[in-house]
């Protein structure tokens, strides 16, 4: 039995040294892979596809996702820039639809006095929906925003020319202009904090995780169970953007 | 940041209905409205031009040089709205390095080039190159230097030279009229192919462009034709401006009728957006849609230039309705442009609410610079029609 390990042991030391010794002599043959668009791609066991769910019942309006997000990302702290934003809708009798975000919901709602009579109403909190067909990614001049091999729609902010040609091409208003830097900006899923493991920070800090983040290939991501025991929608599918942020028990009033 | 951002509070106070947080800064402003009104401009005049060329239409043979050089004017203006526009204009010459093949506005710099280079200027050459010889010659001073250095050098004015170069100008008019659809049309698929947005997003648009772009590039050379011609104290030659206006009046009405298309078109179908667009068309849009564009810019001209062709008027009152008939169509133009780029971003992509746009005085995309980039082209023609004089060259040898 000890001769055993001892040999895999052995096997495993040759297999080390070998690696070692290749990354000093031709540190170039290390290197990662490379996606078309010439991005390092980490090996994977299998293929990622980040996405995200939101149950519109659990949601209360209490908007800390969207101020989380501002303060994670250094989103400008002015009511004209979200890279998440919650809406609240509300339905009165007679079918009339009342529609608000203020401040993007950053400091919450407050109630409204209204005369008629409410029919229902709900929070619908809104993010770039990360396309798999992104048209942004289309219509990109130079290429500045792309597409990670893990499915995140990214805007490299060194290379963007600031034509806002992607926040025309956006079918959901994800996107802004940055006043500093003048370059497009949007969700990146907290593409920082994924990498790492951990989940977007809107996810982190809702009370009533009304967000569920996760891969949406992989069998037992919580994501995938979310999508199998709701009935879910996505924002315009007519457009054929193939959003990945799935919402569950959505109005047909979302739009 | 605040200073940055001073302009954008005024317009949370404007805004009807509900419009997502990121729509309230409206990001295609008047510099993008003049970027498609100049390239129609150079289009239309080119193809003027190449109704001498290539369908030999003797009449308006007096604007020919005049188109070209407006043309030329007015393209070498063109791409510097869009470069003012930029967020980070330094980094612009990344379009022409990695340009994003899927992406229909990395195509500009290709398409901007081939028609400066390959049609329009070497048009220019061909057709000036006898005269620059022979003016050079007969000049003196920096201006000879300049018709020489223009000319390239060449000497040869022999018959068989001459003749080569009338082929060559008309080989590259049937390469420039496809060009110049390409030039205008591109530009209105840049709107067309975004299907994020109702209002642009039609397969019509690049023709519709393309059509108003022809009557804006007659219209401008026939009120630079006569404006010229006057300041010059020469005769108009009315049987040239009675073709001119021939052209443009039957090209307006097959603009009229796209327009009427296009317009009945999404009455029709009635889409998920008709309801906001219909807000949209008889509030915010209703001056510049219905009034400017469709009464003064096309009704009101389209009447004046009808009721030439039907009564016998007389010379003096025809020479006035052109001119007023153009100057309106260039108004009616402009606002079919600010109406398209504007109006396409005045309505919220959730189709529930209006925001507005408010023009700034000074800046990069204000209203002065925008005044600077109308005005520039006209003088850069002057320039150019100082050192290529585009009339009989006998005229100009007479005055030397």
């Amino acid at each position: 039995m000890d001769k055993i390990d001892f040999k895999i042991k052995r096997r495993e030391f040759f297999g080390k040294f070998f690696f070692v010794a290749v990354s000093v002599l031709f540190p170039g043959a290390l290197k990662g892979k490379k996606d078309e668009k010439g991005h390092f791609v980490r090996n994977t066991l299998r293929e990622v596809s980040w996405g995200m769910g939101i149950e519109i019942d659990k949601c209360i309006g209490c908007g800390r996702c969207a101020d989380a997000c501002k303060k994670e990302n250094d989103v400008p702290p002015y009511p004209f820039f979200f890279r998440t934003w919650v809406e609240r809708y509300i339905i009165l009798e007679g079918g009339e639809v009342i529609v608000d975000s203020p401040n993007g919901g950053v400091n919450g709602f407050k109630p409204r006095a209204e005369e008629r009579k409410i029919i229902k109403s709900f929070f619908v909190p809104k993010l770039c929906n990360h396309c798999d067909k992104p048209p942004c990614v289309q219509v990109c001049p130079v290429g500045a925003t792309f597409k990670t091999n893990d499915g995140v729609i990214l805007v490299d902010s060194k290379y963007c020319i600031g034509c806002r040609y992607c926040i025309q091409a956006c079918p959901y208003g994800a996107r802004f202009l940055h006043p500093e830097t003048r370059t497009a900006e949007k969700c990146t899923f907290c593409y920082h904090r994924i990498v790492k493991g951990l989940v977007p920070v809107c996810v982190e800090v809702c009370p009533t995780q009304a967000r569920i983040f996760g891969d949406t290939k992989g069998r037992a991501s919580p994501l995938v169970r979310f999508m199998r025991m709701n009935k879910i929608r996505v924002l315009k599918p007519y457009l054929n953007t193939e959003p990945k942020v799935f919402y569950a028990d959505l109005d047909m009033e979302v739009k | 940041m605040d200073k940055l951002i001073e302009h954008l509070w005024p317009i949370l106070k404007q805004i009807t209905g509900y419009i997502y947080p990121n729509e309230i800064e409206l990001h295609w402003g008047i510099l993008i409205v003049i970027y498609p009104y100049i390239t129609g401009l150079v289009a239309g005049a080119f193809i003027l031009a190449s109704l001498v060329k290539v369908f030999n239409v003797k009449e308006v043979q007096p604007t020919y040089r005049l188109s070209l050089l407006t043309a030329l004017a007015f393209l070498i203006v063109a791409p510097m709205p869009l470069l003012a526009h930029l967020g980070r204009p330094e980094r612009s010459l990344e379009i022409f390095l990695t340009p994003n093949r899927s992406s229909a506005m990395a195509m500009f710099g290709f398409v901007y080039a081939w028609y400066l280079m390959a049609v329009l200027l070497l048009e220019i050459w061909f057709e000036y190159r006898r005269d620059l010889i022979i003016w050079a010659k007969e000049g003196k001073g920096l201006k000879k230097w300049i018709q020489r250095f223009i000319a390239l050098f060449s000497t040869d004015t022999s018959e068989k030279s001459v003749e080569f170069d009338k082929k060559a100008v008309k080989a590259i008019t049937v390469i420039g009229i496809p060009s110049a659809f390409l030039l205008h049309g591109y530009v209105g698929f840049i709107f067309g192919s975004v299907k994020a947005n109702p209002w642009w997003s039609s397969v019509l648009m690049p023709i519709v462009f393309l059509f108003s772009a022809i009557v804006s590039g007659i219209a401008l050379v026939l009120l630079i034709y006569m404006v010229v011609t006057l300041v010059r104290g020469e005769e108009l030659d009315i049987v040239c401006l009675d073709k001119l206006a021939s052209f443009l009046f039957y090209v307006m009405i097959v603009d009229f009728s796209l327009e009427a298309l296009d317009f009945l078109h999404r009455l029709y179908e009635s889409e998920e957006s008709i309801k906001i667009l219909a807000q949209l068309i008889s509030g915010k849009l209703f001056t510049s849609l219905v009034v400017i564009q469709l009464l003064i810019g096309m009704i009101l001209p389209l009447i004046a230039l009808a009721s030439v062709k039907l009564f016998k008027l007389p010379v003096e009152l025809r020479k006035h309705i052109y001119f007023v008939s153009t100057l309106l169509i260039q108004v009616g133009i402009f606002a079919t442009r600010w109406n398209v780029v504007i109006g396409g971003q005045l309505f919220s992509k959730s189709f529930r609410g209006l925001t507005a746009y408010k023009m700034t005085l000074g800046g990069a995309e204000g209203l002065l610079v925008s005044l600077g980039f109308l005005i520039l082209p006209l003088l850069i023609l002057y320039v150019l029609v100082k050192i290529l004089p585009p009339w009989q060259v006998k005229v100009k040898i007479s005055s030397n």
